[in-house]
């Protein structure tokens, strides 16, 4: 079954189409990874798709809800929730209070509504919860630590454990694992492959390209805006279109070489 | 008539020797040990995926980013110490990513500018026709706003400025950027000819294929850190390269 | 119409000197990205200077410039080497938090000291001349005044002319369209912040100058002038100096229309009101480039 579906989207900015007719599905309970390179419009798309800006034409459907334009917030009560690329935590608060934000703001919402979308949202026993995402994300020692005082992955992890409290079907990842070294990137890839056995649908957008195909059971990959290829990451990582797209075509006829 | 100053001919060579850095953006770690060496009157390339830390080196050896264990050397002398502007007076010029042009100035403002330095205010304005020639586009357009030009012509305007400051070594970070092949063709043959003129280069550059194909010589950087280093020709044909883009998995097939 | 008339032209010379107060502002703000609140007790210094000058000394005002101006531009170096260059190296948002409050605190200090020094009374040059009224179509304009506007007139076009054709000019307009890229042409950017800053306080002592010769200055002037120059700057935008200039008679006249039409009491309200429909219209001001 379809958990996302985008049909025909597009966006531009003064003059320049960074993102032009992209249609793909995120099947439900798949990882759906988005690279390309720089400039290629992934920041955008994923901004388009997490509501943080409004397509110009095209269609995005949450199951078969028409989900085109939401705010942010919008998109979190119906069950999608983000991670930013720049951490954007409390840095006041505690780990677990971090957390505890994502559980209550998600799932308020989902208590008032959630009836009428069919999710059950009602939390009993907060600190449970709490503890359980914790300890996915392997935070549970630091629980009591102001955020400010946490290394960059830890934050990571806690940002990703407060997008988790929300309790969202699609997870979106916005370059989760920039600035990590390969070690940190691997324990990363553990830590998401557990989220995605809970049963969470992903979607990441990456330029940690061999993160990416390794996680990911569908890529699609965007260039200039445009979506290139898509399909699994053996296929992918030797299409000669993405091979192009990342290398460049090459010295052009004409040009000198090598001086 | 070579581009750099008259005191600079005064057997200096322009050796870039850039040994065993460390940098870092507060915890992230962004070049680990790097080394590299660039040669008078080489065309260098660097490539790497994204965030591999090539914008890193070269802000490093521009002066706005502080270098942390090893040394930047140029002709001996250790950048280290001195601010951007200090460097840029030493004949070491970074056109950085995304063009930076004042918008609100001329292209000849612009242009102008670049002869600030002491050193490259003698022969400011043989060096403005020099240029010109180069770039006949921009001597049409030279009383027009730089906010006003195409992508490709800001691109001239860029690297026509940090000509004019009379640099023994150029620095580009990603010049093609967001422009079309035709302009990306255009460009590197300036590139070509500005090293014909006795200037170095050492180029950061998306098309890596053509970026390789042009260099005499090439470094690789992976997780800000050196993981090859060949003949332009020879790191064309190298799988890691490919490798380092897109995975272990391009290696197969 | 002739009220109407009057307080027109009223307002433009007075509408000059927020112009040039407003140019001196600006010229800090473009340039540091530092909204310098003391700005109005720079100017309320420059028109003390000018009158201890003329009472003490029997020097005229306008001639006292040539004494005022690099007095002020002195004040300009001790204030940024001891207090705002320390801002300057902070990121934006923290610049901007920080530079309220340095310059909230040297506007309180600074007026405590003038009432100290000075008394809080008010004070005035008159000149000979000054009050002399020049009668043009049925409107009286005060000379003292008038030559007030010349001399702003003129010395906006030196900052422009400074900005446009000479080195470092050049060098402070491109600092503040991008630091960075000046600083990789060679350009030593502190020096330009120094320069940048030292001329705002000059063109702000001169303003204050102009002002003790027309009108009145006391240490309460300085919140006063402070918020006109920030209103003519919003009005006018970044990037142009003459265009600040014409925002600030634009105020003047705006001003003395509604004073004339609705009353003393709400002279400052149409100043506000354009400042808002502005701001909405076009926020990057009426010749800001955007």
């Amino acid at each position: 079954m379809a958990l996302l579906t985008l049909e025909g989207v597009s966006k531009a900015f003064a003059g320049v189409q960074a993102v032009r007719d992209v249609s793909f599905v995120v099947p439900a309970g798949g990882i759906l990874g988005v690279m390309g390179p720089n400039g290629s419009g992934k920041t955008t798309l994923f901004n388009l798709i997490a509501g943080a800006l409004r397509p110009d034409r095209g269609r995005i459907r949450l199951r078969e809800r028409d989900v085109t334009g939401l705010a942010p917030h919008r998109m979190c009560a119906h069950g999608v929730a983000r991670t930013f690329q720049h951490v954007r935590l409390f840095p006041g608060l505690s780990v677990r209070d971090n957390v505890l934000v994502g559980l209550y703001h998600g799932r308020r919402w989902g208590r008032r509504w959630g009836r009428r979308w069919g999710r059950s949202r009602a939390e009993p026993d907060p600190e449970r919860a709490v503890a359980q995402l914790l300890a996915v994300v392997g935070l549970s020692a630091k629980a009591h630590l102001r955020a400010a005082r946490l290394s960059l992955l830890d934050r990571r992890w806690l940002e990703l454990a407060r997008a988790l409290a929300t309790g969202p079907d699609l997870l979106l990842l916005d370059e989760f694992m920039a600035g990590l070294t390969p070690a940190e990137t691997a324990a990363a890839m553990t830590v998401i492959r557990r989220v995605h056995a809970e049963g969470t649908t992903l979607m990441l957008v990456e330029h940690i390209v061999w993160a990416l195909l390794d996680l990911s059971d569908r890529i699609v990959v965007l260039s200039a805006g445009e979506k290139i290829a898509e399909g699994p990451p053996g296929a992918i990582a030797t299409d000669p279109a993405v091979v192009d797209a990342y290398l460049g075509a090459g010295p052009i006829e004409g040009m000198p070489r090598g001086a | 008539m070579p581009i750099w100053g008259r005191d600079q001919s005064r057997g200096c060579r322009g050796v870039l020797e850039v040994r065993q850095i460390d940098a870092a953006y507060g915890e992230l770690r962004a070049l680990t040990r790097v080394s590299v060496r660039v040669e008078p009157a080489e065309i260098v390339a660097l490539v790497g995926s994204n965030g591999a830390g090539k914008t890193t080196l070269l802000r490093c050896i521009a002066g706005l980013v502080p270098v942390r264990g090893g040394r930047v050397l140029w002709d001996e002398e250790d950048l280290g110490a001195l601010l951007p502007h200090q460097v840029v007076e030493r004949g070491v010029a970074l056109v950085p990513e995304g063009r930076r042009l004042f918008g609100r100035m001329t292209v000849e403002e612009n242009l102008a500018l670049g002869a600030f330095g002491r050193r490259a205010r003698e022969g400011r304005a043989a060096m403005l026709e020099r240029i010109y020639a180069i770039f006949p586009r921009l001597a049409e357009r030279r009383r027009q706003r730089a906010g006003t030009l195409s992508g490709g012509e800001q691109q001239m305007v860029a690297i026509g400025r940090a000509l004019m400051t009379r640099p023994r070594l150029l620095m580009l970070d990603e010049p093609s950027l967001g422009l079309a092949p035709r302009i990306v063709e255009a460009m590197l043959g300036v590139l070509t000819e500005v090293h014909r003129a006795g200037v170095a280069v050492f180029l950061v550059e998306q098309n890596v294929r053509a970026a390789l194909g042009l260099a005499h010589r090439a470094y690789l950087l992976e997780h800000g850190a050196v993981v090859g280093e060949g003949r332009g020709a020879d790191l064309l044909a190298d799988p890691g390269v490919r490798r380092a883009y897109l995975g272990p998995l391009a290696l197969l097939g | 119409m002739p009220a109407l008339a009057q307080a027109l032209v009223l307002g433009a010379l007075i509408g000059a000197l927020y112009g040039l107060a407003a140019a001196g502002l600006s010229l800090v703000f473009g340039v540091l990205k530092v909204l310098n609140v003391a700005h109005g007790e720079l100017i309320m210094l420059g028109g003390y200077a000018a009158f201890w000058l003329f009472a003490l000394f029997g020097l005229d005002p306008f001639l006292s410039l040539l004494l005022v101006v690099p007095l002020m531009a002195i004040l300009g170096l001790v204030l940024y080497g001891g207090l705002f260059r320390f801002i300057v190296r902070l990121g934006e948002e923290t610049r901007i938090k920080n530079s309220l409050l340095v310059g909230f605190g040297l506007a309180l200090t600074l007026h405590a000291l003038a009432v100290r020094l000075f008394t809080a009374d008010e004070r005035s040059i008159t000149t000979s001349y000054g009050s002399r009224p020049l009668v043009l179509g049925g409107v009286v304009i005060p000379l003292g005044r008038l030559l007030s506007l010349a001399v702003a007139l003129a010395l906006v076009a030196l900052l422009h002319g400074f900005l446009q054709r000479a080195r470092w000019g050049r060098a402070i307009r491109a600092t503040a369209e991008d630091w960075e890229a000046a600083l990789l042409l060679g350009i030593d950017v502190r020096r330009a912040y120094v320069l940048a800053f030292a001329l705002g306080t000059a063109l702000a002592g001169a303003a204050g100058s102009l002002v003790s010769v027309g009108y009145s200055i006391s240490p309460a002037i300085g919140l006063e002038w402070t918020l006109k120059a920030l209103i003519v700057i919003v009005l006018a935008g970044l990037g142009s100096v003459f265009g600040t200039f014409v925002a600030g008679v634009v105020l003047g006249c705006a001003e003395g229309l509604s004073a004339t039409v609705f009353g003393g009491p709400y002279r400052e309200v149409v100043g506000l009101l354009l400042f808002f429909c502005v701001l909405a219209a076009r926020p990057e001001g009426l010749f800001g480039r955007p």
